[in-house]
């Protein structure tokens, strides 16, 4: 019941927020902030309840949905689903504080920050793959009209190629669904869609294949994977900052959980059988993107590809099929999370000051912002894993997972390290240091109090959890190993 | 620490006596571990676990033995010193609170680095000193400064000629060029853990002899790309001289004394896994006599006096390398030298600070000149160095360049070659230290009208003259002739293995002679160019051909830059333009097209979209509910 108050709490809200009147736009925010809120309050005593060390999943809640067609509404949280359901939980009332000055539609727009956020936890905490579908696609819909119709000059542009490129992938993943639902009830002679029955039901390798295809599909596009990832510049650049924030921050990982959740434990024979595939796609996106993000004007685009590039170390944790892979492939989740939103986050201010967001415009910020160059320096060292931050948990746990694997892809995605530190320090001492040239730059304000509130709860989660990590890996290991042995099933 | 406005004055003080404290307890900590037994000297302070997954544990982890204090001892000891002096030479700078803060984050993480008793936190205190480096390189991040072009007056009646430079692009070279070295360290902690199954030194360690061969070669080499990055050694060294544009005491602490040592200490806390590799230790000697000697012929053509010593640094460390590549008759000498460069280098950092500092900031070698009289205790204190870094004979660095010396000569072999190359550099060194001091404190008067050099105050001058003490007396106090290779290396063998055998004294001396020879015959030279009338300005005129090349470092940075902007720019701009936006995103687009949404024509789109989206969820559900009604 919890678990359901905290999915469901946050489309309650968006409710209320276009229940407001259109002429007191303004305590739509209020409205819209405190649901966000109590979404977390709810997340928090989730947690709070939350049995470490025990693999299986917990808090859950199961109701029949459509019995003819053995559809439930089944949820619940495990090691892997948690931490990411509490990232989206501290993610949208920081991007909902971020909107505050939005004078375009604020009702609409908060409306579907929250749909969002609601779709997006459904994703995570679902445990029938009928009802993880709809979460699925009911991402693109609030995603959809937040690009297409707050975003930038692009926008509609952005938004179509979004929407129709991943929806493509979904569909494929759908036939994926009926088809195993099919070949379970073909089997077994009961219709299901529940999670654990279809993980648990043997399917023979060469059928493995071509369902790990199906929703490789879907995943590979939503993440996106190296060579799948040319519609996220687009809709990263355009959609408004805040929008961004969720979409890198909590949407990006919707593909590598996927593949974690679902496409690893429902075929690992057709996992095994893909992983030389995923682990060069992985490491070329890390090289290329980071390469690409190089010569980005705009530093939303470069923050774009880098995204890009962080979610190849991703994907080469999980497809390492070991502990530290998988353990570090959702620790750098969480880390990637902090870490791209407090970029957008600051990109959006920067771009409320000067209305660009080039970064030749730019130049010997630090002296006029010093405080916003404190906390953009920091979260840069996330980025680029710096120990003792938040970034250096999840990387190093994935390459060490990655080395144990394979060592020649370990050794290439390493590489990237270097290019990662690369990009973003050249465009940080470019945008900070350096001579201050620009007259419209010279009396920028600083930080505001909300711009504090907004950034101190990631600056803090950077640094304690780069120091403690073990909160959050203790909780993820025991259902990570569970994946691991899941993985390593023998062929039916 | 973060001071307010009301402490900014005091933040100095706070800074040093904070480090000063710290370096108290490392003394008294230090005195309680010479109450134990050698073999007992070992302790290990266990902390939280920090990292944890599966079979890897990494807890925070302290050890204190004879090696962790040597260094702990060094850096609070130095630092103290330099802290002090700080205080004097940033006074008038507004940031100062920031700088003693990151000053004191740097001994802070170095004292990490050098305590850690696993991999790990050591990488911990090894990002973390770089981290503090490349913060305190661009500590002038919006001040034009001023560097030396050293092909000025190549051509008769040329002015000066002097570069401006940026300290960012100097930082983030430093932070980059280290990073290159940090994927060494991160592979090195990969295979060490995929062999071994711990990042635990005592474990690790254990194990080590026990390697194949090759993973022990594998991971000695990933280790020392690690130290060539973070001590500057060839081909990694290139960032130390752009790290000259940080302020001077920054160069003194962290890029002479403290930070890029931290290499050298690498490869003797990790010896037993080079002593597994052969071939990893005749790489760590050839690379680090190679560097000493690359590094030297370039000082002898910069006129920028932080540049010649940046490129000292570099030479000096390689002779630390030496002495730390040969095995058990090595380490001491190789950890002593690391020591007495610690004190003549930070001495004569801070004397060329202080040379700055009553010079209007100036730098050149040119317009300096006759300062002995202007800055006597600069002079003096400098000139103590000059001959620890020479190899004056009792100074410091006259016993611990010598044992290394002399520990190569022993090993034979390969160790030959390094000493041959040793002792000439030997004389380069000579004649590029007495070329700099002569220029800079001899002969006539060349600074310009106006300018009224000075002494520096108290506060800095102090420690210039606690370093110039130590300087000269370091050798004498730390080693002897008498006993087994004297006490410095009897502390250290319960860490580092004891030598074999012991050169006797009469080879000694005879190898002494040779090298404390070739750089007599260095300064000489250097005196009949540099104090006697002569004019050499119109010698290396003369000599232009020869000259040019040394000036321009060889041409390496020139070669490192075309591989990486030029050839590494093309690529990444080829990628992003061509490759990215007309290969992968043509195609995605051209599909798009081709199915006949064109996904360009706006408002229809938009409407087609929906609808198309529809349709597409309407069919799924059509499939659905198809497939269940019919089903089998």
């Amino acid at each position: 019941m919890l678990l359901t108050a905290t999915l469901f709490a946050p489309l309650a809200g968006a409710l209320l927020v276009a229940l407001v009147p259109a002429a007191r736009q303004e305590s739509a925010r209020l409205v819209a902030l405190a649901a966000s809120l109590v979404t977390l309050g709810l997340a928090v005593v989730l947690a709070a309840r939350f049995q470490t060390g025990d693999a299986g999943f917990q808090l859950g809640m199961t109701a029949e949905w459509v019995p003819a067609f053995g559809v439930s509404y089944r949820v619940g949280v495990d090691g892997v689903s948690l931490p990411l359901v509490l990232l989206t939980a501290v993610l949208t009332p920081l991007a909902i504080a971020g909107s505050w000055r939005m004078a375009d539609r604020p009702r609409t727009y908060l409306a579907l920050l929250l749909v969002l956020e609601t779709a997006m936890l459904g994703v995570f905490v679902s445990l029938d793959l009928f009802l993880f579908y709809v979460f699925w696609e009911a991402v693109l819909v609030p995603a959809y009209f937040l690009i297409g119709s707050f975003g930038g000059e692009r926008r509609v542009y952005a938004a179509v190629k979004f929407f129709v490129y991943t929806l493509l992938g979904g569909l494929l993943m759908l036939v994926g669904i009926i088809a195993l639902f099919w070949l379970h009830q073909q089997a077994t002679g009961t219709p299901t869609f529940d999670y654990e029955a279809l993980v648990d039901f043997q399917k023979a390798p060469s059928t493995q294949r071509w369902l790990f295809a199906a929703f490789f599909a879907a995943f590979a596009i939503k993440t996106p994977v190296w060579p799948f990832h040319t519609w996220l510049p687009d809709a990263y650049t355009e959609a408004p900052t805040t929008t961004t924030v969720l979409l890198a921050g909590v949407m990006s990982k919707l593909g590598v959980y996927g593949f974690l959740r679902f496409a690893l434990p429902l075929f690992p024979d057709g996992a095994r059988w893909a992983q030389p595939v995923l682990l060069t796609l992985a490491v070329v996106g890390i090289l290329y993107c980071a390469l690409v993000a190089t010569m980005q004007r705009d530093f939303k685009t470069l923050v774009a590809y880098s995204s890009v590039s962080h979610l190849g170390f991703i994907v080469l944790g999980i497809f390492a099929f070991n502990l530290q892979g998988l353990q570090g492939g959702v620790f750098y989740m969480v880390a990637h999370g902090l870490v791209i939103g407090g970029l957008f986050f600051i990109t959006g201010m920067l771009e409320e000051r000067r209305g660009t967001r080039r970064i030749e415009e730019f130049g010997g910020l630090q002296q006029v912002v010093p405080r916003m160059g404190g906390v953009m320096l920091v979260i840069t060292l996330g980025s680029v894993a710096l120990p003792g931050l938040v970034g250096f948990v999840g990387e190093f746990l994935t390459l060490l997972g990655a080395f144990l694997e394979n060592r020649v892809y370990a050794v290439l995605a390493t590489v990237g390290v270097i290019l990662g530190a690369v990009y973003l320090l050249w465009a940080y001492q470019r945008m900070w240091h350096g001579p201050l040239e620009r007259e419209e730059n010279r009396s920028l304000p600083d930080l505001t109090r909300r711009e504090w509130a907004i950034l101190a709860p990631l600056v803090a989660a950077i640094i304690v959890l780069g120091l403690f990590p073990r909160p959050v890996l203790d909780r993820v290991e025991p259902s990570a190993q569970r994946v691991v042995e899941q993985t390593q099933a023998p062929s039916p | 620490m973060l001071f307010g406005q009301r402490l900014r004055a005091l933040a100095g003080w706070i800074a040093t006596l904070a480090v000063a404290a710290a370096f108290v307890v490392a003394l008294a900590a230090f005195f309680e571990l010479l109450s134990h037994p050698g073999e007992e000297r070992t302790q290990i302070l266990r902390g939280y676990e920090w990292f944890t997954s599966g079979d890897l544990r990494v807890a925070f982890d302290l050890r204190w033995d004879p090696l962790s204090a040597l260094m702990a001892l060094v850096v609070t000891g130095v630092s103290s010193l330099i802290h002090l002096y700080s205080i004097g030479y940033m006074e008038h700078d507004e940031r100062r609170e920031t700088f003693f803060s990151w000053l004191n984050l740097f001994v802070a993480s170095m004292l990490v680095l050098v305590l850690a008793q696993n991999f790990l936190v050591m990488f911990l205190g090894w990002e973390g000193v770089g981290l503090c480096s490349y913060l305190l390189v661009g500590f002038w991040f919006n001040r034009r400064l001023l560097v030396v072009n050293p092909l000025g007056r190549l051509v008769e009646g040329e002015p000066d000629d002097t570069r401006e430079v940026w300290a960012p692009p100097a930082a983030k070279k430093a932070f980059l060029a280290n990073r290159i070295g940090d994927v060494g360290f991160l592979l090195a902690m990969f295979l060490i853990f995929a062999t071994t199954g711990s990042l635990d030194f005592d474990v690790v360690f254990g194990e080590a002899g026990a390697l194949a061969a090759g993973t022990a070669t594998a991971i000695a080499l990933l280790l020392f790309l690690a130290c060539t990055g973070k001590s500057a050694q060839f081909p990694l060294y290139v960032w130390l001289p752009d790290a000259m544009a940080g302020p001077t005491p920054v160069s003194a602490l962290i890029h002479a004394a403290t930070m890029v040592t931290a290499g050298v200490f690498l490869v003797a806390r990790t010896h037993t896994i080079f002593e597994a590799s052969g071939t990893a230790q005749t790489v760590v000697l050839l690379v680090g006599a190679g560097t000493a000697l690359l590094a030297a012929l370039i000082a002898i053509g910069q006129d920028d006096i932080k540049k010649i010593l940046a490129y000292s640094t570099v030479s000096q460390l390689g002779y630390m390398f030496i002495g730390v590549a040969l095995g058990p008759i090595g380490y001491a000498a190789g950890m002593l030298h690391l020591v007495t460069h610690a004190f003549f280098k930070a001495q004569l950092f801070l004397g060329a600070g202080s040379v700055m500092h009553g010079n209007d900031d100036d730098t050149d070698i040119k317009h300096f000149g006759g300062l002995r009289s202007a800055m006597p205790i600069t002079f003096w204190t400098t000139m103590a160095a000059w001959a620890a870094i020479v190899g004056v004979p009792f100074t410091s660095g006259f016993y611990s360049k010598d044992q290394v010396l002399a520990a190569a000569f022993e090993h034979g072999g390969i160790g030959l070659l390094a000493w041959a190359i040793g002792v000439f550099t030997a004389g380069l060194t000579a004649f590029y230290m007495s070329r700099y001091v002569f220029l800079t404190f001899f002969g006539e008067r060349r600074w310009p009208e106006g300018r009224h050099p000075h002494e520096s105050p108290p506060v800095m001058t102090v420690p210039l003259i606690v370093l110039a003490v130590l300087a000269l007396v370091a050798g004498f106090a730390l080693t002897t002739f008498t006993g087994e290779g004297g006490r410095f290396q009897a502390f250290l063998e319960p860490v580092l293995g004891a030598p074999e055998e012991h050169e006797s004294l009469a080879a000694a001396a005879g190898l002494s002679a040779a090298a404390t020879g070739l750089a007599a015959v260095g300064a000489i030279v250097a005196w009949l160019l540099y104090v006697r009338p002569f004019d050499w300005l119109a010698l290396r005129r003369r000599w232009a051909g020869a000259w040019r090349p040394l000036a321009e470092k060889l041409y390496v940075d020139q070669v490192y830059e075309f591989f990486t902007v030029n050839l590494g720019g093309a690529l990444a701009a080829f990628l992003a333009r061509n490759v990215d936006q007309r290969g992968i995103d043509g195609a995605v687009n051209g599909v798009a097209e081709l199915v006949g949404s064109s996904a360009r024509s706006g408002r229809r789109l938009q409407s087609g979209l929906v609808r198309s989206y529809a349709l597409g969820v309407l069919g799924g559900a059509v499939l659905i509910v198809a497939f269940l009604v019919f089903r089998p």
